[in-house]
């Protein structure tokens, strides 16, 4: 191990950019021992394809939108599929925090971080919000500062370790605490087939039958039915508001809606090569079709913001339109757990 | 979405050189990345989030000026904290807070105080007191 660690310590970790920081990261950080896991595989093995609506979680007063399972899932599942064994910690103070990081990277280990976007100065400033589930990799240092792997980003970047340590120990829901994770344990020899499976099952199930109405296709109606009427309920003003954020949550930084169903069709095509299933193939294109259909929504949904016509006629399409997502991603969930795998 | 398809609308927030990355499929059906430089719908809601909130700093300082607020109310838009968020930082309960936004009591408040202000919205205490 000691061996294998030292020959590691030169290798410059090698960056890819890539549509989503968390399973970004995955596929990053687990490159770097040898496993290579491309992005979508590391998406559909950790079954990070959702829907979520939550009206009475509102940041800013907007109720929230989500497109994917909740932050760290991803990771875990996909560590947990494919037997990396992951050191994870937290910390109750920035110091010990920044501590613990540096000893970790002086082992020349790339270490995960999960972030607030609001603190990394090296974002567009259009983009800080504050966004605390963030996840990016610290991979060194260079004096001072930090070099930093932030998947979605083209190239490497640096961060000076004050807006590190405030990006790490942001406040707010859910506070980072400084959580910092890494592989321990990389197995040498690793088989997708049985994750794949275990990933599709999970994605199906967490589509399909979670016995709440927020989550799943049954979310989507959900949102579709309120989404009516916004404009009576809470106001032109508000609607228009609501609805830029539905559109936010579903396209910001390349993944969102559409871009998730995308990126899981990607792994459905790629699963379908690995397990050698045509199914898989013909439904990664039905997916593509629905990533397709969200678009449009989006499109004709910011129409609506821009022109700020809030008439129910608009809303009333857009909710339709809603519908017509959720009744194609049950068909398409409904098939795909019935694939023999 | 094919290949082609992926949307290349820029605009200034993205400062011209921020591209996103997508999966998109090309002529053959595989999946590829591409990346973009924006996408109108995204545009447009990032657009507008952001004129909410510099309405909503306006509006404030608009007010702090008149007497009606104090400057926590102000910093808080602009940082655009919410009072849970504001509150953590400070350590303090969100009534708290909320009673710090009032001119009176903001005028009382600890050097202390003011300096886990200060530190929170990342000024001088200086410019906490006095907002321009």
């Amino acid at each position: 191990m000691d061996e294998v660690l030292e020959v590691m310590n030169d290798t410059h970790f090698h960056h890819v950019q890539t549509a989503h920081c968390e399973s970004g990261v995955i596929s990053n950080i687990f490159r770097h021992y040898g496993l290579q896991i491309s992005e979508p595989m590391a998406f559909g093995i950790g079954a990070g394809i959702f829907f979520g609506h939550l009206p009475f979680v509102k940041v800013n007063g907007v109720p929230g939108t989500t497109y994917r399972v909740v932050p760290g899932a991803i990771f875990k599942r996909v560590a947990k599929r494919l037997g990396v064994k992951i050191a994870s910690q937290t910390f109750s103070s920035p110091e010990k925090g920044m501590q613990e990081l540096d000893r970790v990277l002086e082992q020349g280990r790339p270490v995960g971080l999960l972030s607030s976007v609001y603190y990394l100065p090296y974002f567009p400033p259009a983009y800080r919000f504050h966004f605390n589930a963030h996840n990016l990799v610290a991979y060194g240092k260079e004096g001072d500062n930090y070099l930093i792997s932030d998947p979605i980003m083209e190239q490497v970047t640096e961060i000076d370790p004050k807006s590190l340590a405030e990006a790490r120990f942001a406040k707010g829901f859910p506070a980072p605490k400084g959580k910092m994770y890494y592989p321990v344990e990389v197995p040498k020899q690793v088989s997708f087939e049985q994750p794949i499976r275990d990933g599709i099952k999970q994605a199906c199930s967490d589509m399909l039958n979670i016995p709440l109405p927020m989550f799943g296709v049954k979310g989507m109606r959900f949102l579709a039915k309120r989404l009516r009427h916004y404009p009576e309920k809470v106001g032109d003003r508000k609607a228009v508001l609501y609805l830029g954020n539905i559109i936010r949550m579903q396209e910001e930084i390349g993944t969102g809606g559409a871009g998730f169903r995308f990126m899981y069709a990607a792994f459905l095509q790629e699963a379908a090569g690995i397990l050698k299933r045509d199914e898989l193939s013909a439904l990664s294109a039905e997916l593509t079709g629905i990533g397709d259909t969200w678009r449009n929504f989006a499109f004709n949904a910011g129409r609506v913001c821009k022109s700020r016509s809030a008439n129910n006629v608009s809303y009333g399409e857009l909710s339709d339109m809603l519908m017509q997502c959720a009744a194609e991603e049950e068909v398409l969930f409904r098939k795909l757990s019935k694939v023999k795998l | 979405m094919k290949k082609d398809d992926v949307p290349q609308d820029g605009n200034n927030m993205h400062e011209g050189q921020f591209k996103q990355l997508f999966y998109a499929t090309d002529n053959a059906g595989q999946y590829v990345p591409v990346t973009s430089v924006g996408w109108e719908p995204e545009n447009v809601a990032m657009q507008q989030a952001w004129e909410e909130i510099n309405e909503r700093v306006e509006k404030a300082r608009a007010r702090v000026l008149a007497g009606e607020i104090s400057p926590v109310a102000y910093y808080m838009e602009k940082t655009i904290m919410d009072l849970p968020l504001l509150a953590s930082y400070v350590g303090k309960f969100q009534w708290q807070v909320k009673r710090h936004m009032k001119p009176a009591v903001f005028k009382g408040l600890s050097d202390i105080m003011l300096q886990r202000y200060a530190a929170a919205f990342k000024i001088t205490v200086q410019e906490l007191k006095n907002i321009k």
